[in-house]
C-alpha cells in the first residue's frame, strides 16, 4: 500500500558540508506508524520539496532507516542539486509531503547464509534499514563500504552493530585504501551480494559477482517523476525490455539486466 | 453535494455521461491503480488510460525524461504492451472501478487506429476512445497526422468506421491554426476534441554538451504550458459545435475552472498527478469549493462565459 503523508523535519544533522540526515515526523502518527511499519529495505520515498523554486517533480530518496512505533523516517542525503540542497539545510519544523513506500526493495526472503552488502556514497543509506532488518531475521550480514575518505563516510556505528563492517577509503584514510571493488573481504566466501552505489561501482561488483557466480542484487537510481509506475520515464533497458526502476525496481538481480 | 444541489455532471455526447468533468490525461495516470492507494477512483469523472497501439512497443531509449521550469519533457515513445495486451489482462483488472474508462488510441497508419477501436469495442466498459493524432505517420515520413488536416481526418475518419461509441479526437498543439484541425475531425465525425497534447521542446545538458533526451526532443508538459492551452482552447470552444475537453497544466480547480470558462466541458489532469498524486481529487474539491462560495449550481454557468 502507497501513502501520501505529510512528515515534519524533527531532527537534521551533518557529517560534511554537503550532506544531511533527516529525522521526519509523520503529523499524522497513525497513519505514519502504518506507512513506516509497511516499508521494507530497499525502498524509497518521493518528496516535494517545496523551498527549491527551481524543483517541479518529486525527488527520489531512499528509506535510511524507520523507526514506525514513534512515527519516524530516517532520510540521508546528499547535495547534488537545488532540491537536495534544500533538504540538506531544511529547518527544523519544515513540513515535506512525502509518497512512500515506493519500489520492491532488496530481496531476503530466501535467508541468505552470508550475505554481503556493498555500498559507496549515498548507497549507504538503505543499507541500514537492509541490514537492521536483515538481523530480525537472523542473519549478520557483512557490510563493505566505500567513500573518498574517512571523513566522508557515514553510519559507521550503526552498521558495525549490525553486521561484521569492512571500510574502503581511496585515499587510505580508514580501512582499505582503494576502491570497495578492491577490497579483500570480498574475497571470501559470500553466498550473496546486495549493492548500492555510483553506477560504475555497481558495475564493477556485479562483474565480480558474476564471476562467482554469486547471486547480486543492484539499486538503480535513474530519473523519475511519478515514481509509481504511471509515466514510464524511468525505464531500464533490461533482457526483459524496458522495465520500470520505481515499481519493478529500484532493486534488480543483475542477470537481469544488460550489464 | 447532493443536499447543496450541485450538479457537475457533464453529457458530452454519445452516450459519454460522466458524473464530473475531472478526467485523468493519458500517459500520466497509467491505467487507475497505480494511484488506487491514494485516489479514490471511482470519484473520477472518467479514466483515460495509456496510450494504447495495435502492436506492443518498446518505446524509446532512456533517458525519457528532463524537468523543465514549471514542467518537463517527455519522450516516452508510446510503450505499451498493445490491444490484445490490454483486452487480455489489464481491462478485467479494472472491474472494480465504476468511473467511465477511456482508451487513448495511438497508431503509425489510419488503419491501425482502426483496428485498435475494433479490438475494444467488445468491451462495454471502454465509453470511449481518445484517439492521439500526435503520433508520427510512418507514410508522410514520420510527421504527426495531428499537424495536417488531411492526417487528422485520415484518422478520424478510419477511427470512426471501426467505433460506435464516443469518439474523442485529441489534438496535436504543434500547429499553426489549431481550430482549422479542430473543424476538420469534427466534419469527420468526432463527437468531442480535447487539447492539447504536449508542446514539441527540447533540453541541453550543457555539462554534458548533449541533449538531456535521448530523442533530443520532446513533449513539453506542465503549468508552463497552461496559458497557451487555455487559449488554444478559448479559439476551438468558439470554432467548433462539439465539446471540447480542456488540458494542459491543470494543477488546481482555479486552473480547470480558467479552462472551463474559456470553454471546456470537461478537463483532464496530467502531468500534476506527478506532483501531487491526489491532485485529481484536489481539483474535483476545490471546483466544488468555489461553485459553492459562488452560489453555481451547475457548470453549464460559468462554461465558455468568455
Ligand atoms: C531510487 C532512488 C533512490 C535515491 N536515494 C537517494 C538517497 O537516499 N539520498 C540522496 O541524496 N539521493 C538519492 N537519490 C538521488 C536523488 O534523487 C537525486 O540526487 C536528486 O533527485 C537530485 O535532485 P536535485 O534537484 O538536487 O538535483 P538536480 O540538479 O535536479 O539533479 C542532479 C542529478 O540528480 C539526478 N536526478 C535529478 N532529478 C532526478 C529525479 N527526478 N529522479 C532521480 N534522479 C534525479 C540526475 O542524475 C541529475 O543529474 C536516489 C535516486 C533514486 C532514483
Ligand atoms: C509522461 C507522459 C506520457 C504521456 N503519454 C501520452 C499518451 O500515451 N497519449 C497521449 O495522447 N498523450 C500523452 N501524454 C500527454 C498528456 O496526456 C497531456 O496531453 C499533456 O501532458 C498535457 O497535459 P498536462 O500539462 O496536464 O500534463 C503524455 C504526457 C506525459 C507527461
Ligand atoms: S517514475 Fe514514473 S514510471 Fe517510474
Amino acid at each position: 500500500m502507497k501513502y501520501l503523508l505529510d512528515f515534519r523535519l524533527k531532527e537534521i544533522s551533518h557529517s560534511s558540508p554537503d550532506d544531511a540526515m533527516l529525522v521526519l515526523e509523520a503529523t499524522d502518527p497513525v497513519k505514519g506508524r502504518k506507512a513506516l511499519g509497511e516499508a521494507r529495505p530497499g525502498q524509497f520515498v518521493n518528496i516535494q520539496v517545496l523551498r527549491s523554486h527551481s524543483t517541479f517533480l518529486r525527488r527520489p530518496i531512499s528509506i535510511c532507516d524507520v523507526d514506525a512505533d514513534r512515527a519516524l523516517l530516517y532520510l540521508y542525503v546528499k547535495n547534488a542539486g537545488p532540491s537536495t540542497a534544500a533538504l540538506c539545510s531544511a529547518p527544523v519544523g519544515e513540513t515535506f509531503s512525502i509518497l512512500m513506500p515506493l519500489g520492491n526493495g532488496f530481496d531476503f526472503s530466501h535467508r541468505p547464509e552470508r550475505p554481503l552488502l556493498i555500498a559507496g556514497g549515498v548507497g549507504i543509506a538503505p543499507m541500514l534499514l537492509t541490514a537492521k532488518e536483515m538481523n530480525k531475521a537472523g542473519i549478520r550480514p557483512g557490510i563493505l563500504i566505500g567513500a573518498v575518505s574517512a571523513d566522508r563516510l557515514i553510519l559507521t556505528r550503526e552498521l558495525a552493530e549490525a553486521g561484521e563492517l569492512f571500510i574502503s577509503t581511496d585515499d587510505g584514510s580508514l580501512g582499505e585504501k582503494g576502491f570497495v571493488s578492491q577490497h579483500s573481504a570480498l574475497g571470501r566466501p559470500w553466498t550473496d551480494i546486495y549493492c548500492c552505489g555510483p553506477l560504475p561501482m555497481m558495475k564493477s561488483i556485479a562483474s565480480i559477482a558474476a564471476g562467482r557466480d554469486i547471486p547480486c542484487q543492484v539499486s538503480l537510481e535513474n530519473v523519475m517523476a511519478c515514481g509509481v509506475g504511471a509515466c514510464l520515464c524511468c525505464v531500464e533497458d533490461t533482457k526483459e525490455g524496458n522495465l520500470c526502476v520505481c515499481k519493478e525496481g529500484p532493486v534488480f538481480d543483475t542477470k537481469r539486466l544488460k550489464w | 453535494m447532493e443536499k447543496e444541489n450541485i450538479n457537475l455532471s457533464v453529457d458530452l455526447g454519445r452516450g459519454l455521461v460522466i458524473e464530473n468533468p475531472v478526467m485523468t490525461a493519458s500517459g500520466t495516470f497509467g491505467y487507475g491503480p497505480e494511484f488506487g492507494d491514494i485516489v479514490d477512483l471511482d470519484r473520477l469523472g472518467a479514466i483515460i488510460v495509456k496510450g494504447t497501439t495495435l502492436a506492443p512497443r518498446q518505446g524509446n531509449a532512456y533517458p525519457r525524461m528532463a524537468e523543465t521550469p514549471s514542467g518537463m519533457l517527455n519522450a516516452v515513445g508510446l510503450q505499451n504492451k498493445g490491444v490484445d495486451y490490454f483486452i487480455n489482462h489489464i481491462y478485467p483488472t479494472l472491474d472494480h472501478i465504476k468511473s467511465p474508462i477511456i482508451v487513448n488510441v495511438s497508431g503509425s497508419q489510419p488503419d491501425d487506429y482502426a483496428e485498435v477501436c475494433r479490438r475494444l469495442m467488445p468491451l462495454d466498459r471502454v465509453k470511449a476512445v481518445e484517439i492521439n493524432i500526435s503520433c508520427p505517420n510512418v507514410k508522410e515520413g514520420g510527421m504527426a497526422f495531428g499537424t495536417t488536416a488531411a492526417g487528422a481526418q485520415a484518422v478520424t475518419d478510419a477511427a470512426r468506421r471501426a467505433w460506435d461509441r464516443h469518439l474523442m479526437v485529441k489534438l496535436s498543439p504543434n500547429v499553426t491554426d489549431i481550430t482549422e484541425i479542430a473543424r476538420a475531425v469534427e466534419a469527420k465525425g468526432a463527437d468531442s476534441v480535447s487539447l492539447v497534447n504536449t508542446f514539441l521542446g527540447m533540453a541541453v545538458d550543457v555539462e554534458r554538451r548533449r541533449p538531456v533526451l535521448s530523442t533530443i526532443t520532446g513533449g513539453l508538459s506542465g503549468p508552463c504550458i497552461r496559458p497557451i492551452a487555455v487559449r488554444m482552447v478559448w479559439q476551438v470552444a468558439k470554432a467548433v459545435g462539439i465539446p471540447v475537453v480542456g488540458l494542459g497544466g491543470i494543477a488546481s480547480g482555479r486552473d480547470a475552472l480558467e479552462f472551463i470558462m474559456a470553454g471546456a466541458s470537461a478537463v483532464e489532469i496530467g502531468t500534476a498527478n506527478f506532483v501531487d498524486p491526489a491532485a485529481t481529487m484536489r481539483v474535483l474539491d476545490e471546483i466544488t469549493g468555489y461553485c459553492r462560495r459562488h452560489g453555481v449550481r451547475n457548470l453549464d454557468e460559468l462554461r465558455g462565459i468568455i
